[in-house]
């Protein structure tokens, strides 16, 4: 019958040219959109290189110290993550590491701008780069404080033309390192491995930063398997109450331990009522809430063309009228009615989606092409593809169900009399 | 074979009642070849869709093989028309879209058979009624009597005890209606299905066992 179905709904689309156009652009224009967006999320979110250990890595982000009239929130410092973070239990591997900095370096009289990332050794084992020449500074060269650096491809094309880097120099903010390695370019939307430039922690101008609770550094722990976080989080959410404050107008300390998809949410938690889908306050997770929030964004933005498929389709089916009473009246019942219905429209929608991967494999082509996200490969891949699919379903089923429910109780006699009772 | 007793059919709005049938008793046999006739309005289509049960009657009862039917619910008499009971309309109702063979397989959709089983018994019914030659093609490119025959093969396929005819000649010419009607006999006398035909024709029901006449929701005879 399936077969009999589709045939059926390939002549229903051709029979009327112009509907089906207009209902293969609304559905390809949602799905693109759609598409997109969930290739976005994916660029930013999934595992991938350096970042191939994610599914056990927790990041501390974010912090908030309060007293009776005071506030701050800001990254941590380093002494927070150094003396309150380390040792954690279940963590095999933690790496403390500032916020990308923009720096400037002159060559040849040509400022040049570039993310400058200071990191402890710990960060090369944690975060699997690839190596285009060189290899990572280590611990050693971090506690002995030389100047070395790890810089990205597009670093290597601006300071020396492209050609084998390591064992040279150049300068970047004041500073000069020596070049001991060349990774790939990381996108700036992945926030931990993002930078042009890497060099170790010590390097810093000053060693103030040793004795701040608050500051501009972030922190990995690499846990031995993700059900260690829970125990992770809470021993580290005790550690915070026993914060001995250098400054004695805070007496309080939050914060939270984060999977990728909890830091998303949290940066993206903006509104009256902070917390509601990232963490709160208290250092609670709602990642689940941002799954869902999502889901309902997806949804609302879907339902403007569903209504006007579901216009199209209610026009559709009283044109078919006659073909329902008949298919009564040899005995199709209104469940098997409501599945012919259902077919076809999943057809539609799923040519429509088909459509709408193509156009969305050329709009993710052009945002790479733009530069508009630094490094960013925005692209189609299995998973995304996998989600277009599923949008492309749940839409067909959207836009199709009423339709068909409403064209299964036509009654019979009313059917092939043309009309509806 | 059909049995009706006291049916009546009222079709009601806010604001109107209309009595369709009223008082209807009758029995048909298996296979008898009874016509239902009346002036235009006088419910011999409603009558039809009762016996069909595609309506339900607002008042008394209809019975199938003995079997008076309780249920009007979709998933109760659905098989009973899929199985028992062939329609053949004035106007064929074939579906544009579909090829003959395809329209004809439209009650086996709803059987459990294969794609193949379907085909061969679609293609039987086809050459019934003479119509090996157009299996793949489409309904506008038939003329009336060849579609109306598509339509009788699709009311045959599955091999129905009971076929109702609700002016199967209304919209042909008397050489296409006379062509039509001998299918139909034929059906009667060699295969003994029951027919039900409504007709304004009275020449073509005089060639029936039975008239059924109605005027004003009531029978006549």
């Amino acid at each position: 019958m399936l077969g009999s179905n589709l045939r059926l709904a390939y002549k229903v689309l051709l029979r009327r040219k112009f509907f089906t156009a207009v209902s293969l652009f609304g559905i390809s224009f949602t799905l693109v959109v759609l598409m997109v967006a969930v290739a976005v999320l994916d660029h930013m979110l999934a595992a991938r290189p350096p970042e191939t250990r994610q599914e056990r890595t927790l990041g501390l982000h974010f912090a908030f110290m309060k007293g009776k009239s005071w506030m701050w929130s800001s990254e941590p410092g380093f002494l927070l993550l150094d003396r309150y973070a380390r040792g954690l239990p279940g963590v095999e591997r933690m790496s403390i590491f500032t916020t990308a900095h923009d720096v400037p370096s002159y060559l040849g009289g040509t400022r040049i701008n570039s993310s400058l990332k200071r990191t402890d050794g710990e960060y090369w084992k944690i975060l699997e780069f690839t190596f285009l020449e060189g290899r990572p500074y280590t611990t050693e060269d971090v506690d002995q404080a030389r100047f070395v650096a790890v810089i990205n491809a597009t670093s290597r094309g601006r300071f020396f033309g492209g050609a084998p880097a390591v064992g040279k120099t150049f300068e970047a903010d004041g500073q000069r390192f020596q070049v001991v390695g060349v990774v790939p370019d990381v996108p700036r939307l992945r926030e931990v491995p993002f930078a042009d430039i890497w060099v170790p922690l010590t390097t810093a101008k000053s060693d103030s930063y040793r004795r701040d609770l608050m500051g501009d550094h972030k922190a990995i722990f690499l846990a031995r398997s993700a059900s260690d976080f829970p125990a992770i989080k809470d021993e580290f959410r005790a550690r915070l109450k026993r914060v001995e404050f250098t400054d004695s107008h805070y007496d309080s300390m939050s914060a939270a331990l984060e999977t990728q998809a909890e830091r998303t949410a949290s940066a993206l938690d903006v509104g009256p009522k902070r917390g509601f889908i990232g963490t709160d306050g208290q250092g609670n997770t709602h990642v689940g809430r941002f799954w869902a929030a999502l889901g309902v964004l997806a949804v609302l933005f879907m339902l403007l063309p569903t209504v006007n498929l579901v216009n199209l389709n209610m026009s559709r089916i009283m044109e078919r009228a006659s073909e329902i009473g008949v298919r009564k009246a040899f005995g199709a019942t209104s469940r098997t009615l409501v599945g012919q219905f259902m077919v076809e429209n999943v057809a539609l929608t799923l040519v429509g989606g088909a459509i709408g991967f193509v156009l969305a494999a050329v709009v993710l082509h052009a945002l790479t092409a733009s530069g508009l996200v630094a490094y960013a490969r925005f692209e189609m891949n299995g998973r995304v593809f996998l989600w277009g699919l599923g949008l492309a379903l749940v839409f067909g089923v959207l836009s199709g169900v009423y339709p068909a429910w409403r064209m299964s109780r036509l009654h019979p006699v009313a059917a092939l009399g043309g009309g509806a009772r | 074979m059909i049995q009706l007793r006291g049916v009546e059919k009222v079709y009601r709005t806010d604001t109107i009642e209309t009595v369709a049938l009223t008082g209807v008793n009758l029995d048909v046999a298996e296979g008898e070849f009874i016509s239902i006739m009346g002036p235009s309005g006088c419910g011999k289509s409603t009558l039809l869709n009762l016996i069909g049960l595609l309506d339900a009657p607002t008042q008394g009862q209809v019975a199938l093989h003995g079997a008076p039917i309780g249920s009007y619910r979709d998933r109760d008499v659905a098989p009973i028309r899929n199985k028992e009971i062939g329609f053949i309309f004035q106007s064929f109702h074939l579906i544009a879209d579909l090829s003959v063979v395809d329209n004809v397989e439209i009650p086996l959709l709803y059987r459990t058979l294969s794609a193949k089983e379907r085909r061969s018994l679609a293609l039987q019914a086809l050459e019934r009624v003479g119509l090996s030659s157009r299996v793949h093609h489409f309904p506008s490119q038939l003329s009336g009597g060849q579609q109306q025959r598509v339509a009788i093969a699709r009311a045959i396929v599955g091999r129905p005890r009971i076929l109702l005819a609700d002016e199967p000649t209304g919209n042909l010419d008397s050489q296409m209606g006379d062509e039509i009607m001998a299918i139909v006999h034929d059906l009667n006398q060699r295969e003994k299905t029951t027919v039900v035909m409504v007709t304004h024709d009275l020449l073509r029901a005089e060639r029936t066992a039975r008239t059924i006449r109605l005027f004003d929701g009531r029978q006549v005879n």
